[in-house]
């Protein structure tokens, strides 16, 4: 190895240092004005709280288990947050910033304050406010980009037929995740649990995701049958208040829940459910319960109280159990054999339904009281409604469940082909809407190879219609032709044949109460011929088959039946009550009401047979 | 002769961390020596079957902190191995950057700091000034100093920015005036000299026995061994540079290595921010989902990057989990940290301990995992 040489002169260069200024910085620069910190600095912690939900997922992405989720007791505990925010110790932190990178709303984010002295340690432990650590307001620092996401915003995409095959088909239009969708899409989930709190039924939805995540189908079905005895079902129709609060939609696509939920039970035969779900009887209580309508909610608590040992005998009004699902469920949407998975599983439980049997014709509630210890009510809203506007009583008009019984009927083989207008007015903009135009619409495309069917609602806006926005988008594709912000004056009745409806502006839905007073502009008016019209402007209940007596005794307001928390009519203490005529029309309302109807009148009963 | 036995460390202010050394001496000199490593407590390895990928990121740094980033490039390229995700071209090119300014930062320390065990201590007051302005590049780049958590599985986790560009220019052009002046400090000090010329020798041979890389076997052995050049990871096959050689191993041969190795990797920055994109991604995840549930495919894989002090790798088993199996770390100080010290302090004197820390490059937490 050659050694440099030194020069003669070398000593020499070690003069310019005597004149250089030493480098020292004051203590009090330190303190008082520190070196402002680089554009990206990851210093300390602020958090919007306006923002943040609560949701925790930062404390769970931290390496050093630096962040926990600390209860506030100010805030509102609400659908869709937690009352927890994050709290963070410094003593642990290690600036990494994965917490601002996967932060779900973007409420946490560092600034480019980083100085921080005291001699309490507590001071270390810090819940981020917008204020920061010392109140003032710091710039911020290292934000979250694009690259640098640690969410998986956008959703694995269902396969659906296209709009050409599903206008002329009522086969099941949306096919399903595979495994490899399914798990991609479970892989989205960061278990919040928020979901969980909004679902009316509190169903394990962060367990089951997990559950397809690790492909372990049969405790997945464990975590569904846990809450909800319709799982099937519920992977199809349900009103998926889960996913309108999911925490990965505040920045993103809400994690696909229900189809989620839809892929365990389509990869688990029905056959398989006695053997994987191994439930027994925890014991044999001495008490028989009768559950009028076999809707959701009835066969929910039939379901939960059949594991309780109870005896139980459904009453059903129509030929098939199902409630309005049975046939206000098209079968594009809800195919029977989707249905008959639940509801076969239930059966095997040693639950008895007895379909064709209305309860206050067939066989009256005191007869049914007198065989029985308890009585569960399910019998929703099964009257469709009309608006008491000119020309509604015309025959050519129809409410919603009429014609959409008469059209599944028809479609399942089992009822007479329904009058088929060339050009079908609908009138309303909720999902029942949707279901009406876009069955008629498969139904003319299939006899006249062309459609015509107007959908017309108050709401002048698509965001503003309460149908869900896969319906209006998937009905549009079909060929459903919308006017938004229009309401019906009269139908227009020539020498008794039915020729349209006449529309008035529509300016105003709610008031400024919120409360619904549609206002008009009389002057803007139009009108839609057609030769047939359904009003979906929604249903009613059917108390007829409650005796005197117990409607004296019993509250009923808007139609729907007043119970304590554990659906116990009030005033009635043998009497339970859930599912439309308790909360109104939803699906999972209905099977959550079956649950706890089910704790209620064990609860009654075991207090009942305990006194005696 | 009277045999005491001698602690060296954990806190020698000689060394580069939290080890120690139990020396048995004879007046000043080494009779025996036993390293004994496990000062820091860490258990890195083991820590990393528990965390999740992205989680290790906050961890691996710490294996090496005069060259974080080591570990944060080998890990990632061990995931993207596994993984067979593409790392975008511009993330490529940032990364050499990054490892380069690492290199630096690493030699600048160990050049100045070896006036400390020598008596020289303007050389460590310098050094780490210096090494101070590549932190402040660090932070521009990364927003953090040391622990830069910087390079992830799949590429970067930001863009460089004009102005990170900018004072990496004038850095390197600083830098470049101001070697000559360690030179005049350092390596022609006749006291450095005395101390480390034809002593703390690392013979050819023992080279192979022990397994050292990096600029101890090639001061040793005279062979361009550099995974740089045998195995080129990033663009390093589209960047020249040179590799110093030598055939005589002694603690002068090593420090003057870092010097010139120094002006390698300038070069080799030089060269970057010439030929790299100027646009372009620079991350792609490593799997679907969000973090949380990030998984890497079955499989093991060993890859091994050209540290500062010689060849590092990771040896990683993936189970198709969202955590690690098992992650073994091939430190590059291990073999001369530890079987070196056994080896080769006896017969020099106490003082020397440090010194062959230093020449050696010798880094506790790559043995303390």
């Amino acid at each position: 190895m050659n050694t440099p040489e030194k020069s003669f002169f070398a000593p020499a260069r070690a003069w310019k240092y005597l004149s250089k200024k030493p480098v020292t910085v004051p203590m009090e620069d330190i303190l008082i004005t520190p070196r402002e910190a680089s554009d990206r600095y990851r210093g300390f912690h602020i958090n919007d709280w306006e923002k943040c939900i609560g949701c925790g997922t930062c404390s769970k992405i931290c390496p050093t288990d630096a962040i926990t989720m600390i209860e506030i007791e100010e805030l509102p505990d609400v659908e869709g947050s937690k009352p927890q925010r994050p709290s963070i110790d410094y003593g642990r932190c290690s600036f990494c910033g994965l917490c601002v990178d996967i932060c779900t709303t973007g409420s946490l984010q560092m600034t480019k304050e980083y100085l921080h002295i005291s001699k309490d340690p507590n001071t270390f432990f810090f819940i981020p406010t917008e204020e920061g650590i010392h109140g003032i307001k710091k710039p911020l620092g290292y934000v979250r980009d694009e690259d640098s996401d640690l969410l998986d915003l956008e959703r694995e995409e269902m396969e659906i037929d296209p709009p050409e095959i599903r206008k002329t088909s009522f086969i099941e239009m949306v096919k399903g995740f595979s495994k490899e969708q399914a798990v991609r899409e479970a892989s989205r989930c960061v278990e919040c649990n928020i979901c969980e709190k909004t679902c009316p039924a509190h169903m394990n939805i962060a367990d089951y995701i997990k559950d397809i995540f690790t492909d372990d189908l049969q405790t997945g079905l464990k975590d569904l049958y846990k809450t909800n005895p319709l799982p099937a079902v519920c992977g199809r129709m349900c009103t998926h208040k889960c996913e309108t609060v999911c925490t990965i939609g505040h920045r993103g696509e809400p994690i696909a829940i229900r189809w989620l939920k839809r892929y365990i039970v389509d990869n688990i035969p029905k056959d398989k459910y006695p053997e994987i779900l191994d439930q027994e009887v925890i014991k044999k209580a001495n008490a028989k319960i009768a559950i009028v309508g076999a809707g959701p909610a009835g066969l929910s608590a039939a379901y939960f109280l059949s594991l309780m040992g109870f005896e139980i005998t459904v009453y059903e009004e129509k030929n098939r159990p199902g409630g309005v699902l049975n046939y206000g469920g098209p079968s594009y949407r809800l195919p029977d054999s989707a249905f008959e998975q639940d509801v076969s599983y239930i059966k095997s439980l040693g639950v008895k339904i007895i379909t064709n049997t209305k309860v206050g014709k067939d066989i009256t509630l005191e007869e049914l009281k007198a065989k029985n210890d308890v009585i569960f009510v399910s019998t929703g809203f099964n009257k469709g409604r009309k608006l008491p506007i000119e020309g509604s009583d015309h025959e050519k008009v129809f409410d919603s469940l009429t014609i959409l019984e008469e059209m599944k009927n028809y479609v399942r083989g089992e009822g007479p082909k329904p009058y088929i207008p060339k050009s079908l007015v609908v009138i309303g903009g909720g999902n029942v809407a949707m279901d009406v135009a876009r069955s008629m619409l498969r139904l003319q495309n299939l006899e006249y190879k062309k459609s015509e069917v107007h959908v017309l609602s108050l709401e002048r806006s698509f965001d503003e219609m309460p149908a869900d926005e896969d319906e209006i988008v998937e009905g549009k594709e079909e060929g459903v032709i919308f006017h938004p912000g229009w309401g019906p004056v009269k139908v227009i009745v020539e020498n008794g044949e039915l020729k349209g409806v006449l529309f008035r502006k529509c300016v105003e839905v709610f008031d400024k109460n919120g409360r619904f007073n549609p206002k008009y502009d009389e002057n803007n008016t139009i009108t839609i011929n057609a030769d047939m019209v359904v009003m979906t402007v929604g249903q009613a209940p059917d108390y007829s088959y409650l005796p005197e007596d117990i409607q004296k005794n019993t509250k009923i307001e808007r139609g729907k039946i007043k119970t304590n928390e554990y659906g116990q009519v009030e005033g009635v203490p043998w009497l339970f009550a859930g599912g439309d005529i308790v909360h109104g029309p939803d699906i999972i309302h209905g099977v959550a009401d079956g649950h706890k109807a089910a704790q209620g009148i064990d609860q009654y009963i075991m207090a009942k047979q305990l006194s005696k | 002769m009277k045999e005491l036995k001698l602690y060296l460390g954990p806190n020698h202010p000689g060394m580069h961390g939290n080890f120690s050394v139990h020396m048995y001496v004879d007046g000043d000199t080494i009779v025996r020596a036993r390293p004994m490593p496990g000062m820091l407590h860490r258990g890195f390895e083991k820590l990393m079957e528990r965390r999740l990928w992205m989680n290790n990121l906050a961890l691996i740094p710490r294996i090496c902190v005069p060259e974080p980033d080591t570990n944060e490039m080998v890990y990632a390229m061990a995931i993207e191995e596994l993984t067979g995700i593409e790392v975008p071209e511009k993330a490529h090119w940032i990364r050499m950057i990054i490892l380069e300014l690492a290199r630096i930062a690493n030699h600048l320390m160990s050049l100045g700091g070896i006036g400390g065990p020598v008596g020289l201590y303007t050389g460590p007051n310098w050094g780490l000034a210096d090494r101070d302005l590549i932190l402040d590049i660090f932070e521009e780049i990364t927003g953090a100093r040391i622990y830069h958590m910087y390079i992830v599985p799949g590429g970067v986790r930001k863009d460089l920015s004009e102005e990170a560009i900018e004072k990496i220019k004038s850095f390197l052009d600083y830098l470049e005036n101001r070697l000559p002046e360690y030179e005049d400090l350092i390596i022609k000090n006749p006291l450095f000299q005395r101390r480390t010329k034809d002593k703390l020798l690392l013979p050819a041979e023992v080279v192979w026995e022990l397994g050292v890389t990096g600029i101890g076997m090639r001061s040793a052995v005279g062979e361009a061994y550099d995974i740089r050049k045998v195995d080129p990871y990033a663009r390093y096959d589209q960047v020249e540079f040179y590799v110093p050689t030598a055939n005589y191993s002694d603690g002068y041969t090593r420090v003057y290595f870092k010097y010139l190795e120094t002006y390698q990797s300038i070069k080799i920055i030089r060269q970057i921010l010439e030929k790299m994109p100027k646009k372009g991604k620079v991350w792609n995840k490593i799997s679907s989902g969000s973090a949380l549930r990030w998984r890497v495919p079955k499989g093991q894989v060993y890859t091994h990057v050209e540290s500062a002090r010689g060849e590092y790798g990771y040896y990683m088993v993936s189970e198709g989990e969202d955590k690690p199996y098992r992650v073994a770390v091939r430190g590059a100080s291990y073999p001369q940290g530890l079987l070196g010290v056994e080896k080769y302090l006896p017969g020099t004197r106490i003082d020397d301990a440090a010194l062959w820390m230093d020449t050696m490059g010798v880094c506790p937490p790559e043995i303390d995992r």
